[in-house]
């Protein structure tokens, strides 16, 4: 357990850096998570961390890669659906990034 | 097949659900408080009776002994200790135990 | 798991989804089993029928709601979901009370469907 600090306000984080409480994200907490991970977020980066979010309220679970890979390519146009894409965006992961991010568990299944 | 019953037959389901599901040539093993089910008397033993036509039942000795009804066992159903019960589990291809 | 070898699995749900663990720890260990490409299909039987259940709402019992999920196995080429007629009928409800599209098989089929697995999980 540890904590992320922003803007005075402090958000509870798990062993590995995964916000606890989700109903507590932004996307100023997004950015600072996202800094941490040494990641600057573009237009592209939200368009995933957003279709996270959508997907978890939707199914109440962070995707496998292979399952977002699929989604997004069916959402966003199949250009976006490949590991490359989105590990460009995301080096260490785009399920375990960008969930970080995103504020989201991390998915099941991923060790 | 291999079907694994451990729940009383007196205070759930479970047997029924099992037998439900037992096709002809398939082996019953009930052990823990699943036992009660083979003994003389016992409102489920019609039960087992009928599947004894078609299906092989086994019982965990073990847990008979432990409640006092080994004696009480009905024709037809085979004890086992727990070698028996390993073989039962390494001769069929398939196990489901029915929680 | 031996290489290559794709095999036949079916998870069998039996428990009611609230009053024990273990139809959310069934519903995890499914969502892992995905990655291995095996061929995988879940069975409901008994109180597991309400799993699928339309219209849960967990928020006064302060749990979560892990209904939706099943609606997400879809996309994890999960497609073989399996009730079984008696257990539905036994409960008052109908196809058209569960949340997502599913196979009802009468007791018969649903053995005679065990009988084809590789392995069978129970939960």
């Amino acid at each position: 357990m540890g904590t992320i600090e922003v803007s005075g306000k402090s958000y509870e984080v798990d062993e590995e850096g995964y916000l606890v409480d989700l109903s507590q994200w932004n996307e100023e907490l997004a950015g600072e998570i996202a800094k941490a991970e040494k990641i600057e977020m573009s237009e592209s980066h939200w368009e995933v961390v957003n279709f996270l979010r959508e997907y978890y309220n939707e199914y109440q679970i962070a995707p496998a890669v292979r399952v977002l890979t699929k989604a997004i390519g069916k959402k966003l146009g199949p250009d976006k659906g490949s590991n490359q894409y989105l590990y460009e965006l995301f080096p260490y992961g785009p399920a375990k990034q960008a969930c970080k991010i995103a504020g989201l568990p991390k998915p099941t299944g991923c060790v | 097949m291999l079907h694994i019953v451990n729940k009383s037959p007196g205070e759930r389901a479970t047997l029924d659900s099992c037998l439900a599901h037992v096709r002809p040539g398939h082996s019953v093993l009930l052990i823990e408080d699943a036992v009660y089910a083979a003994t003389k008397g016992h409102a489920a033993a019609a039960k087992i009776q009928a599947a004894l036509a078609t299906a092989k039942v086994f019982v965990l000795a073990a847990d008979l002994e432990a409640r006092a009804r080994a004696g009480a066992v009905i024709d037809g159903v085979v004890q086992v200790d727990y070698k028996g019960f390993v073989e039962l589990v390494t001769q069929n291809p398939r196990v489901q135990s029915w929680l | 798991m031996s290489e290559g070898a794709i095999k036949k699995f079916l998870f069998v749900n039996r428990k009611a989804p609230y009053g024990s663990v273990y139809a959310l720890e069934g519903l995890e260990v499914v969502l892992i089993s995905a990655a291995f490409d095996q061929d995988v299909g879940l069975a409901f039987l008994d109180d597991g029928v309400y799993q699928l259940a339309k219209g849960q709402n967990t928020k006064a019992i302060e749990t979560k709601n892990f209904s939706p999920t099943y609606r997400a196995l879809e996309g994890y080429d999960i497609e073989k979901l399996y009730v079984e007629r008696e257990s539905l009928e036994a409960r008052g409800l109908t196809e058209d009370d569960l949340l997502v599209d599913v196979q009802v098989l009468g007791a018969t089929e649903m053995a005679a469907l065990m009988d084809e697995m590789d392995v069978m999980i129970s939960f």
